[in-house]
């Protein structure tokens, strides 16, 4: 690997880490479940390619076979899954009234900071090329985290839960070069089984509220 | 050294306590079988606390023995010792159990609670884990005997838990007993002074110092006191026993409060190289207090199961003041008292463990022929169940402390120790001490009333409700428990010198003292534990004296007087319509008590108006603690859980702030 190509590269990376900011803000502001879905999947598919972007720079060859595992996983499956259930919901046209969306932004915008100023002595320490975009990762951690407190309906919610996962995936590659085979085998089959049960609970919740606003839920406490 | 005599009483001890465990288990094979449970299972049952008794008076005069079993956790194993102290609460454990599992047998009756299997199972288990109490020698083991101990009696006396006042008397008595058990487990924690090591051999070698010391023994005193019913931690006590089935309330009240008293000077004694003398006065307060509250308010009770368990707290505060006493003399390092009082406490243990037995099952007989606990529906009952009134009365003079009794001897010996007290070095000690002698002298006399009180109204007199005369008297296996433990009340009152002597075993590792020699000194007949010049008690000349006075007054009356029994009305006060509703109640003779200690009460009186037709009379006779003590606090529990449920706000976003909120902040406090 000569210099230049590590170079190019971590610009490459870098370029990419922007788009998956991007598309985290595009997540926080997004109405529209079907979009979201696209959106979701976009982010996949980023994560796909950065993903064999550091595997073809560094020469890790087991961060092939993660990116692999992104694409069938977090670009076609969960997606897939996704469009089916809010076809069977029938929820497909469902547009949520989100509460004060620049208000939202601006609290995005300082949680990006907040992770950037975190991330800074970690990344110093980190060895690895990739170890600028981490910032960038737990921001995406933290906006998607923002996204499924400001949703009130259950499916966008779940998608916040999968991009929070994506942002994690991130940080791992970023920070270390993935984690052990093993672990990230691990973590994406509790994606999707979390996914499966997550859709029998939205069956669920709609059989018993004829609704899938979790405000419905509120009910559920003590008195 | 032959296979023979390798078979240590500590093998003989662990293998009965299995076979108990066996027992129990024996009866889920046909829970709902009355007669495989109650005629093979109890009596077998039985036979083998017999068998216990018998090995624990061999340990008694064999040397310490240890053993290890390596069952529990791994590299974790169970450390078992069974030294003169252990067999002596063995003895206690295996003859009262003997009394209670043979009474049980005969007590079940079909459709009563849990099915007989599960009791048989629950009461077992019981027994087992208490046998394993004494003989634990970790803290580990001890802890894992003493829970169980607590959740098999638990169960067992939630056993009609249809009813909500027994449910509710049973989560009482499950949270002091667990709240008890924290207090002994951070006890073990200071006694093991981070050396890590939770055997009890370990916490001998650790030298302990002062301040860790006394936080060691005041956990304990916590905790084992709030299982044996010391004053401010006694609630549980008169609403579990009378919720429980009687032989459970006799052995609960007659073996259990005295396994609490067993670890109480297994850790005072044994654990702790040390005793200072200040500790002692505090117990002796305690124990003072809780004799004069529990007797106090035993003779305003209508409950005959509550008046007994108010007794059990007097004779456990009696228990307490006599090991107060020893504590103080140990303290001033004065061995010959420290052994007298000591003697006296473990006397009282036993005696208390047979009298108490005894009445609570006669109670459980009352019960059963008359299903009814109350006072005010009782009476006359001598007529209808002679044996069980007769064996009830042997029960009632030991507990009113009269001499042929065993309570005398115990009481006896506990204000002959007393009487040393001004010997003490230390000023004010020696001058407050012997008031308390008085008080004890006070809760003596009154629990003799109690007992008057109890034995007239249920047997005496006429019977206060029609339907009394079905009552019947006990059958056959009931009857053999109930002189069983009456025989055991006898023997300990008639032969005092011979207790004593096996006594002086247990105090000798102890305190370094007995009264073994001094009280055979006066021979097999006197007993002078000190000095027979001093004070000296002859049981057996005492009761040829009672039975002569009695058979001389018997034969005046027939020689001199009349020589026929005459039978007429009794004179009416020239009210000719009198009713055997018109005898004393159990109010009207707790009257005067309630009286005198109004303070002591909180009381809600509701009295007819005289035009009234259908006068009731209801008086409820509630504690103070309760309401200083107990309320605030749960009151406070309370108001802290509900300001822990505003966080619950239902609204699944205001949770995923919280752990949002809750990660931020980690990120920022810990980068």
């Amino acid at each position: 690997m000569t210099p230049a190509t590590v170079s190019i590269g971590a610009q490459f990376i870098n370029l990419l880490a922007a788009v998956l900011l991007l598309l985290s803000f595009a997540m926080l502001s997004q109405r529209r479940i079907l979009s979201l879905i696209d959106l979701f999947a976009m982010q996949g598919a980023v994560l796909f390619v950065s993903t064999l972007v550091v595997a073809f720079t560094t020469g890790q060859v087991h961060l092939y076979y993660s990116a692999t595992l992104t694409l069938v996983l977090k670009v076609l499956l969960l997606p897939w899954i996704l469009h089916r259930l809010i076809r069977r919901l029938n929820v497909k046209w469902d547009v949520e009234t989100l509460i004060n969306i620049p208000t939202t932004m601006l609290v995005g915008i300082v949680l990006v900071i907040f992770a950037f100023n975190l991330a800074l002595p970690i990344s110093e320490l980190a060895g690895t090329i990739t170890r600028s975009t981490l910032g960038i990762a737990l921001a995406t951690v933290m906006l998607s985290f923002l996204m499924m407190i400001t949703r009130r309906k259950a499916v966008p919610q779940v998608i916040g839960f999968l991009a929070m996962e994506n942002g994690l995936f991130f940080a791992a590659t970023s920070a270390t070069y993935g984690m052990p085979m093993v672990v990230e085998l691990g973590i994406a089959l509790d994606v999707l089984v979390g996914m499966i049960i997550l859709g029998v609970f939205f069956f669920q919740i709609r059989e018993q509220f004829d609704s899938l606003d979790i405000r419905h839920l509120e009910q559920l406490r003590e008195e | 050294m032959t296979a023979g005599a390798a078979w240590l009483p500590i093998d003989a001890a662990v293998a009965l306590a299995a076979c108990w465990l066996v027992l129990g288990a024996a009866g889920l094979f046909a829970p709902r079988n009355l007669a495989y449970v109650g005629r093979l299972l109890f009596p077998l049952g039985a036979l083998v606390a017999l068998l216990l008794a018998a090995t624990g008076l061999a340990a008694l005069h064999a040397s310490p023995q240890v053993m290890v079993l390596a069952l529990g956790l791994p590299d974790l194993p169970f450390h078992l010792r069974v030294d003169s102290l252990s067999a002596l609460f063995l003895v206690l454990l295996g003859g009262a159990g003997a009394g209670i599992s043979i009474y049980a047998a005969g007590y079940f009756r079909p459709g009563e609670g849990t099915a007989p299997g599960l009791q048989c199972l629950q009461y077992h288990l019981f027994l087992a884990s208490m046998a394993f109490v004494m003989m634990a020698d970790d803290a580990y083991f001890f802890m894992v005997s003493w829970e169980t101990m607590a959740l098999s009696s638990f169960f067992l006396v939630t056993s009609d838990h249809r009813i909500p006042e027994i449910r509710r008397a049973g989560y009482l008595y499950l949270l002091i007993a667990h709240i008890g058990a924290i207090g002994i487990l951070l006890s073990f924690g200071v006694l093991q002074g981070g050396s890590g090591d939770y055997t009890f051999a370990g916490m001998r070698a650790q030298p302990h110092a002062g301040w860790w010391a006394s936080a060691a023994f005041g956990l304990a005193l916590f905790g084992f006191g709030a299982k044996a019913g010391l004053l401010p931690l006694h609630v549980w006590l008169p609403e579990a026993h009378p919720a429980a089935p009687s032989p459970v309330s006799a052995m609960m009240s007659g073996v259990m409060l005295k396994a609490s008293i067993y670890g109480l000077l297994r850790v005072t004694f044994d654990l702790l190289q040390t005793q200072l003398w200040w500790w002692g006065v505090i117990v002796l307060a305690l124990g003072l207090l809780t004799a004069l509250f529990g007797v106090i308010f035993s003779a305003v009770q209508t409950d005959m199961k509550r008046l007994l368990a108010y007794s059990s707290i007097e004779n456990i505060g009696l228990i307490l003041v006599a090991y107060g006493l020893a504590v103080t003399f140990r303290g001033f390092g004065m061995a010959a008292l420290a052994a007298l009082a000591l003697t006296a406490m473990l006397y009282h243990c036993l005696n208390h463990a047979a009298f108490k037995s005894l009445l609570f099952l006669c109670t459980g007989s009352v019960l059963h022929a008359t299903r009814s606990r109350s006072l005010g529906r009782l009476g006359g009952l001598i007529h209808r169940m002679p044996w069980v009134a007769w064996l009830a009365l042997v029960g009632v003079l030991a507990s009113a402390g009269l001499p042929p009794g065993n309570g005398f001897v115990s009481e006896w010996l506990l204000l002959q120790g007393f009487l040393f007290t001004p010997g003490l070095p230390h000023g004010y000690v020696n001058m407050l001490v012997p008031v308390a002698a008085a008080a004890v002298a006070m809760t003596a006399a009154l629990s003799g009333y109690v007992m008057v009180k109890f034995f007239g109204i249920v047997f005496l007199g006429r019977p206060r409700e029609e339907s009394l005369v079905q009552a019947h008297d006990a059958g056959t296996l009931e009857r053999i428990g109930l002189t069983w433990l009456a025989a055991l009340c006898l023997l300990l009152g008639l032969a005092p010198v011979a207790v004593i002597g096996e006594l002086d075993r247990v105090t000798r590792p102890l305190v370094g003292h007995g009264l073994g020699e001094a009280a055979r000194a006066g021979g097999w007949l006197l007993l002078a534990p000190i000095d027979a010049a001093r004070a000296s008690y002859s049981p057996l000349l005492v009761l040829a004296a009672i039975a002569a006075v009695f058979a001389l007054a018997v034969m005046a009356v027939h020689r001199l007087y009349h020589r026929r029994v005459r039978r007429a009305d009794p004179w009416d006060c020239g009210f000719p319509r009198q009713t055997a509703r018109m005898q004393d109640t159990a109010e009207g003779f707790g009257q005067p008590i309630r009286q005198v200690f109004e303070p002591f009460f909180r009381m809600e009186r509701e009295l007819p108006s005289p035009f009234d037709a259908t006068p009731r009379y209801r008086v409820t006779v509630a504690d103070h603690l309760w309401h200083w003590l107990y309320l605030p606090i749960a009151r406070a529990a309370e108001f802290g859980t509900r300001l822990v449920a505003f966080l619950q706000q239902g609204r699944i976003a205001v949770y995923l702030l919280y752990s949002f909120f809750t990660l931020l902040a980690l990120l920022f406090f810990i980068r």
